[in-house]
């Protein structure tokens, strides 16, 4: 397992953080928006997975944090898709630029 | 001593009809509320009368008779130790004398309206004006300090330009209204600049005290506001003669006389009451109320008779041509306080100020005669529903009772012997004879062409060619009472003992009449009247039209001597786009500019503020991460 070096975890991770921004900034389907955003909360359970194994083999801190990150994210993908429906209900459409209606 | 209780309900009384009637104007009856205004106001003059009654018999009097007396004082406002201004009730013989010409005539045209305005739809609203009228010229004549004569000042001129603009339908009336306003509002800012100089000068603004420090040769005030100067006349000087400013625009001396003629644009008892009897008197009153430093200034004694006796025959000459009842009725009463006024201007030439007594008599006979003349030419008024001499004629038939008042005012202007117009003018014309004999000329020509006016319009109205009347006019008590009253006033007013009364410095002697003086003002007088018979009396030849007049003095005489048109080009090139453009360019671009480029900074600040609530989800992103990038710099690389 040691053959892979950290910094090779870390640069997967951040790649995939940034991914996932891009595609918070370019998308306009909400549902690919909450992918975008399932990759970037990935990229940081990789992060502390990563940083865990390899600095602190000893200590289990950064695995439970990682396991809270995916279970809020589980809640939050849930409130996000309902929230999604809703506004398709609404407008018909999942564009994220129909939906500015909350402005001024 | 004088009640007080008597003197504040005789000024308050018309203050809380005029509250009461304003309040309730859409709710109180017609018919109470005539009656409640002129109920308080009879109650006034009865009241006016008591006091009168009280302070002339009373031993205890003070022996000078102008010795002003202060009855009540409440200081209003302290600015230091020095000046303040207290709000004070003061009676002299001069206030009582007004006291009851105010209210009696006020209780007169008050019954009058009762019939002439019946039918009006703003008949209590004009009869609350009245009370504030009333209110305002009583607490004038009554004020003891030069501020609160001021404030009375104002009021007597927003009533009178309430009640000229009564019938605010009418473009003419409201023109009129604005006219009167602006004209003697633009007098009264001589007035406060005076009262400022006076008050600077004599450290104080109650009237006895000022009188007391400026009116003393010794006194160093005195000696101060005579050494300072601007222009070469002493600032004692200039205050007065700005006071004399802001009473020549009240009192319609020349050239601030224009806003009167228009101002009979009002209902005729309006014009009795306000234009006629009290206010326009005012500034007489000023200038007899402050005659003690008047009379000290031989040059702004000169001023003043010379713009009297001047008004009184350039308003006598074009009160000949006029056409208009009213109108020929408002130069009358311009010549006469002209009359007024130049006698008070002559007053110091007599060891007793002959003429200062005589001024105040006549403007209390005047004020009988001359609103008994309003009165009767509101009758005509109301009878034929013309104000137009054409319009009128043989009217002696249809009402034998105005014909008969009229004709005695008309005796009483033009001062024919037993009527009350004769004392008081023989007195001013003694008074002139005495000082100036080119004054008293002047004024014996325009004694002689008031009777000639007066006749002319008395003939012109009641003889001649039958006009044609409504049937259906009559008039009711209400209007001929008042009529009987000033008629009897106007006969027995000269016969009062005046001068033994009112003087200024010690009581007169004269009252005998010296017949021989008098010959001369009645010759005048008789010869005005004959004149007038034999042009008007008889009904077949009816010259009216003045436009057929080839002279060029009556030409002129008829347009008012164009000092309407040089009023107007003056206004019109030289005011408006010299001085009005100018501040009115500054004030848009440089005062308005200022706030609103403030505003402008403001909103454009908002409208980019605004645009960042866009309501699309990935610009919050953005900001967020921008957010997020901005601390994590400062915390790596710039907190230390």
């Amino acid at each position: 397992m040691h053959h892979v070096p950290l910094l090779h975890v870390l640069i997967v991770s951040t790649a995939l953080f940034f991914i996932g921004m891009y595609g918070m900034f370019t998308r306009r389907n909400l549902i690919t928006l909450l992918m975008s955003l399932e990759l970037m909360l990935n990229s940081v359970n990789i992060n502390l997975a990563a940083f865990q194994r390899y600095l602190y083999p000893q200590q289990t801190d950064g695995l439970f944090l990682s396991l809270f990150i995916i279970i809020i994210a589980a809640a939050e993908a849930a409130i996000a898709i309902a929230i999604i429906i809703h506004l398709y209900r609404t407008y018909h459409s999942v564009d994220v630029e129909d939906a500015t209606e909350m402005k001024y | 001593m004088i009640n007080l209780i008597n003197l504040s309900a005789l000024l308050l009384l018309p203050l809380i009809s005029f509250v009461l009637l304003a309040l309730g104007s859409r709710h109180l009856p017609k018919s109470i509320s005539g009656w409640l205004a002129t109920g308080a106001m009879i109650f006034c003059a009865v009241l006016s009368l008591l006091v009168a009654k009280d302070y002339f018999t009373d031993p205890a009097t003070p022996g000078h008779p102008n010795q002003i007396e202060t009855i009540f004082r409440f200081p209003w406002l302290v600015f230091n130790d020095k000046l303040s201004i207290d709000i004070c009730l003061v009676i002299d013989s001069l206030t009582v004398m007004m006291l009851v010409v105010v209210s009696f005539v006020s209780a007169m045209v008050h019954i009058f309206s009762l019939a002439y305005m019946k039918g009006e739809e703003r008949y209590t609203t004009y009869f609350s004006y009245l009370g504030l009228f009333t209110f305002s010229m009583l607490g004038l004549v009554m004020a003891g300090n030069l501020f609160q004569i001021y404030i009375c000042w104002e009021l007597v001129g927003v009533s009178s330009f309430l009640l000229i603009g009564y019938y605010f339908t009418k473009p003419s009336a409201v023109a009129a209204a604005k006219k009167a306003f602006i004209v003697t509002r633009f007098a009264d800012l001589g007035f406060l600049i005076g009262i400022l100089i006076l008050s600077y000068y004599g450290e104080t603004l109650d009237i006895s005290t000022l009188i007391a420090r400026l009116g003393n040769p010794s006194d160093t005030r005195f000696l101060s506001a005579s050494a300072a100067g601007f222009m070469g006349v002493s600032a004692l000087a200039w205050g007065l003669l700005l006071v004399f400013i802001g009473g020549a625009g009240k009192s319609a001396m020349f050239p601030l006389h224009i806003w009167l003629p228009d101002a009979m644009e009002g209902p005729t008892p309006v014009s009795a009451l306000i234009h006629a009897a009290t206010m326009v008197v005012a500034g007489v009153f000023l200038v007899a109320r402050l005659f003690g430093m008047f009379s000290l200034l031989p040059d702004v004694m000169s001023i003043l008779t010379w713009i009297g006796v001047f008004s009184a025959l350039f308003a006598a000459i074009i009160a000949c041509t006029q056409t208009d009842i009213k109108r020929i009725l408002a130069y009358s009463t311009m010549s006469q306080i002209g009359y007024m006024m130049f006698s008070l201007g002559i007053a110091n030439s007599s060891d007793h100020y002959l003429g200062y007594t005589a001024s105040l008599f006549h403007l209390f006979t005047h004020a009988f005669f001359k609103s008994l003349l309003f009165l009767g030419a509101g009758a005509v008024i109301h009878f034929v529903h013309s104000n137009e001499l054409s319009k009128m004629g043989g009217l002696r038939k249809h009402l034998p009772l105005v014909h008969f008042s009229f004709l005695i005012a008309c005796l009483a202007i033009a001062g024919i012997y037993p009527l009350a117009g004769f004392f008081s003018k023989e007195e001013i014309l003694l008074a002139a004879f005495g000082a100036n004999r080119i004054v008293f000329f002047l004024a014996l020509l325009t004694a002689g062409l008031t009777s000639f006016y007066m006749f002319r319009l008395y003939f012109l109205v009641f003889w001649g060619n039958s006009a044609e009347v409504p049937e259906h006019a009559h008039n009711s008590w209400q209007m001929s009472l008042p009529l009987v009253i000033l008629t009897l006033c106007s006969i027995g007013a000269g016969w009062l003992p005046f001068s033994s009364h009112i003087s200024f410095g010690g009581t007169l002697e004269h009252s005998s009449i010296n017949w021989l003086f008098s010959l001369a003002p009645l010759g005048f007088s008789l010869i005005g009247i004959s004149v007038a018979f034999l042009k008007y009396a008889r009904p077949s030849d009816k010259i009216l039209p003045v436009e057929n007049q080839t002279n060029w003095l009556l030409t002129a005489a008829s347009k008012k001597f164009y000092i309407d048109e040089i009023y107007l080009w003056i206004t019109h090139t030289i005011l408006f786009p010299l001085i009005g453009r100018p501040f009115a360019w500054f004030d848009r671009k440089v005062v308005d500019g200022l706030v609103d480029g403030v505003a402008d900074t403001v909103g454009s600040f908002y409208y980019f503020l605004r645009r960042m609530q866009s309501g699309r989800v990935q610009d919050y992103l953005l900001y967020f991460l921008g957010g997020i990038a901005g601390w994590m710099i400062y915390f790596l690389y710039l907190w230390k």
